[in-house]
């Protein structure tokens, strides 16, 4: 077991250095961040020695080799944009974002399941039909058009919710600062975890109807039927259970995902999320942020496929048989 | 903050404003007035002289003072100096008088030792405004009320510079440990990034930034009371989610508009759209010095044949630009400088119809009736549909056939071609904020050289404009300076260095009720808003 962990361990320091190398690959193409840094009368001189100073003159491995080894001692740098430390930074917008994909994270995973299991029990019905088209919508439009879509009705038109930004925020703790605790924030909330669990709403709802119609289909569940038990008990406490397993495996798994892709979503709403924060970096070529968000997100993975990992390895026995086996 | 309680805020704050204007005829002001403020993008620092950036600086406007102040119609208004001359001994002496009676936030009084030791600051790098200081030599408090500026040789025009830079408390700065500007390699935040101690209209209540700044008036200026008493500003980054906040009542005041949206925005009942001249013009340029292009087919520098340029500027239809690009919000001009800045003329700004036979014939005199090809750089984010202006101009010089091969990219990729002389053909725009056509030859038309010339990209180099140019930095006698300033235009559009294309209109689009006018800076002040 230890050895297990340890090796998964050492796999994902890998994983975080190759991210790290391609991320740093890729912001030599973003651009220079000294012309959004100076104003325009800065001399060239002047800007060649703020290039200096900043380390963007070293070889490209130099670079990378003095992110790391300031990155693992948690120093992050301070971000060329707003002047603050981007660790203080990230971690003082990453509430925003994980209270946003937690709650849309709930949302598609009840509705999903919800939605899902009255579709394959209420095949033809119109509820279901409209529900199924309804959701064909959900994977197809862009992220981006419904976020507009909900803004101007339930914001422009119906003037029911906010358009943007988190409503009022109390702090929990020392640094958590959360919007669920106050009415406007719980209403900024909606709009924004609608568009980001959307997709993800859709995708466990036809998971969810494809697993029950096949279960539904078997011979235990003809069997619970023949001995006579409520269809309650034979949809929720037999077909039901036995369909959730991959759908939990798989709602977990895409937590990582919501989180990485909150950046339309928070863009769209002014959500003062990382994803905003990371767009806002990108433009202004703000390195040592984007550097450190990438990282977060990589970690973000890593650490959710890690659990993942050791989960399966304490539930399913299979697994230590065959590692044993194996003699990795 | 949300929605219901919005609404009736804002209902009630318009009842409030009528109120307000009634009180005012009555002599006094006694109630609140909260404008909710939104524009695309946040102040970067709090700091007064760390960036020289926009948006910084219009925040930084509301919390802080500048000795000189920029009108809407572009003029110099008195702010913290109450008058301000050469000095008649010595003509490399400036003169301010400091305004008396003047106390920062935390109550204690201005002193002119305050002023000195923030023009000392600002001129000192790693101050983003160090540039514009560059020729003082020493700043002096003479005494109580006067303080000298001492230039390194007659500079008649330095005033204009100081309408951005922001006077500051010595003590609170050393206190704090703020008295230099903050550097961006040292690696920490300084305390006055994110707060304040100004002798502005408003004082910094809360800053959370990208997500919103809330100021509230100051009453111990020195100034009348403004009719807003408080101000929320909010950057919303997405142009719809801007204008939506607007229409459903979460904002009061957008800054940036989307140039789609104005036509739209009018039409909504309301909502009323103001607009004016920005203090920003669009113009393409080109390599019309190296012996050849990287990007051509063609052998040779076509760029450096007069013909060829004269064929260009012959087939651009700025009108069309104006309709179909902007949709009406420009003003197309041959004059590569905003109206308001000195040095401009009408002939400047007049251009006729394109003549594309007369182009053609040009093209073949030139020794290129096939044409050629070229690349053309443009930025994608940077000014008002700069890109699709760019689109338009491919498609104008394909008539004379010059097959342009558009490259439009963000602007941090697009900037550093044009300062490592890396573009051939590209389009740039640039505000003037001396409000003098001295600042437009520094940069863009002298030989790239120390301090200047750092955005000539077109390589021009003319020894004998450089000493014409270097010669009104010093030149006190206005009169004599503004004929030399006609002489370099004449010069400039003889050589046909730029190929303008409009001068920038920005629009403001705020709740009805609500009185802002457009800062040709686009740097708007809420002590100016007026409520009906």
């Amino acid at each position: 077991m230890l050895a297990f962990i340890l090796r998964r361990l050492v796999q994902s320091v890998i994983v975080m250095l190759t991210v790290a190398l391609v991320a740093f690959a890729l912001f030599r193409f973003v651009g220079d961040p000294i012309a959004s840094m100076v104003g325009q009368e800065t001399t060239l001189a002047e800007r060649a020695e703020l290039r200096d100073a900043l380390g963007l003159n070293d070889p490209f491995l130099v670079q990378f080799w003095s992110f790391i080894a300031r990155a693992v001692q948690g120093d992050f740098g301070i971000s060329y944009r707003l002047q603050q430390p981007v660790m203080e930074l990230i971690l003082s917008r990453l509430p925003a974002t994980l209270e946003l994909a937690l709650v849309s994270g709930v949302l598609a995973f009840v509705f999903g399941v919800g939605f899902g299991v009255y579709t394959a029990l209420r095949r033809g019905n119109w509820l279901s039909g409209s529900i199924m088209t309804v959701s064909l919508i959900g994977v197809s439009l862009p992220t981006f058009l419904i976020g507009v879509l909900l803004i101007w009705v339930f914001a422009v038109e119906l003037q029911w919710l906010p358009s943007f930004g988190r409503g009022d925020t109390v702090y929990v703790g020392d640094w958590w600062r959360t919007g669920l605790l106050t009415e406007s924030g719980r209403a900024s909330l909606i709009l924004p975890a609608i568009t980001l669990g959307l997709y993800q709403m859709t995708l466990i709802m036809r998971l969810v109807r494809a697993e029950m119609l096949e279960v539904l289909r078997t011979d235990y569940i003809k069997f619970a039927r023949a001995r006579g038990l409520s269809s309650r008990a034979v949809n929720f406490g037999h077909a039901l259970k036995n369909t959730l397993v991959p759908v939990i495996t798989i709602t977990g798994l895409q937590m990582g995902s919501i989180i990485a892709f909150s950046i339309i979503t928070e863009t769209v709403f002014q959500w003062p999320g990382v994803g905003a924060l990371f767009i806002n970096s990108v433009r202004f070529v703000d390195v040592p942020v984007m550097a450190a968000y990438l990282m977060l997100i990589a970690l973000v993975f890593v650490v959710i496929n890690l659990i993942v990992d050791l989960l399966y390895y304490a539930v399913d026995p299979r697994l230590r048989v065959d590692r044993a086996n194996a003699r990795h | 903050m949300f929605t219901k309680p919005i609404l009736q805020t804002a209902r009630s704050g318009l009842m409030m404003g009528v109120a307000a204007a009634a009180l005012v005829v009555a002599g006094t002001v006694a109630e609140a007035e909260t404008i909710r403020w939104a524009r695309v993008a946040d102040a970067l620092t709090m700091d007064p002289h760390s960036q020289n950036e926009g948006p910084t600086h219009t925040l930084n406007h509301h919390i802080y003072e500048t000795l000189v102040g920029r009108a809407d119609d572009g003029s110099l208004t008195p702010r913290l100096a109450t008058e301000w001359a050469i000095s008649e001994e010595d003509d490399t002496v400036w003169v301010f008088q400091i305004r008396e009676g003047v106390t920062f936030h935390d109550g204690t009084p201005m002193t002119t030792e305050d002023v000195v030791f923030s023009l000392d600051r600002a001129r000192t790098p790693p101050s983003g405004m160090a540039a514009l200081h560059a020729a003082v030599q020493e700043v002096t408090a003479v005494d109580d009320t006067t303080v000298h500026i001492r230039m390194s040789g007659p500079a008649p025009l330095y005033v204009q510079n100081l309408t951005n830079t922001f006077i500051m408390s010595k003590a609170w700065a050393e206190e704090n440990g703020v008295a230099t500007a903050p550097n961006f390699a040292a690696g920490e935040e300084a305390y006055s990034v994110r707060n304040t101690n100004g002798t502005g209209p408003y004082m910094l209540v809360e800053r959370d930034p990208e997500v919103r700044t809330v100021l509230r008036a100051f009453e111990g200026h020195w100034d009348d009371a403004p009719a807003v008493t408080e101000i929320i500003y909010t950057p919303i980054t997405e142009a719809a989610t801007r204008v939506a906040a607007l229409l459903s009542g979460e904002v009061d005041i957008v800054q940036d508009v989307p140039v789609q949206d104005i036509a739209r925005l009018e039409q909504t009942a309301g909502v009323r759209v103001v607009r004016g001249p920005e203090n920003r013009n669009i113009f393409f340029s080109y390599d019309m010095t190296s012996e050849s292009l990287a990007s051509s087919n063609a052998e040779g520098n076509p760029f450096a044949v007069p013909e060829v340029r004269e064929a260009m500027a012959l087939a651009i239809d700025r009108n069309a630009i104006q309709q179909v690009v902007m949709r009406g919000e420009s003003q197309p001009s041959a004059a590569p400088l905003p109206p308001f800045v000195n040095g401009w003329t009408e002939e400047m700004d007049a251009f006729g119809d394109p003549d594309i036979e007369r182009a053609q014939e040009l093209m073949a005199e030139a020794g290129f009736p096939d044409g050629f090809s070229v690349q053309l750089d443009c930025p994608n984010d940077r000014y008002l549909n700069d890109e699709s202006i760019c689109q338009a101009l491919v498609g104008m010089l394909a008539r004379i056939d010059i097959q342009v091969d558009l490259n439009a990219q963000t602007r941090s990729l697009h900037f550093p071609l044009i300062e490592n002389w890396e573009t051939d053909f590209y389009l740039l725009g640039w505000g003037v904020p001396t409000f003098d056509s001295q600042y437009v030859f520094d940069f863009l038309v002298h030989t790239r050289e120390g301090s200047y010339g750092s955005f000539n990209g077109s390589r021009y180099s003319n020894p004998e404009l450089d000493q014409k140019i270097q010669a009104l930095a010093t030149m006190t006698d206005l009169e004599e300076r503004d004929a030399l300033i006609a002489e370099i235009w004449d010069e400039v559009m003889e050589e046909r260095i730029f190929l303008n294309v409009h001068n920038q209109v920005l629009a403001y689009a705020m709740r009805d009720g609500i009185n802002l006018d457009v800062h040709p800076e686009n740097q708007p002040k809420m002590t100016t808003v007026t409520f009906d």
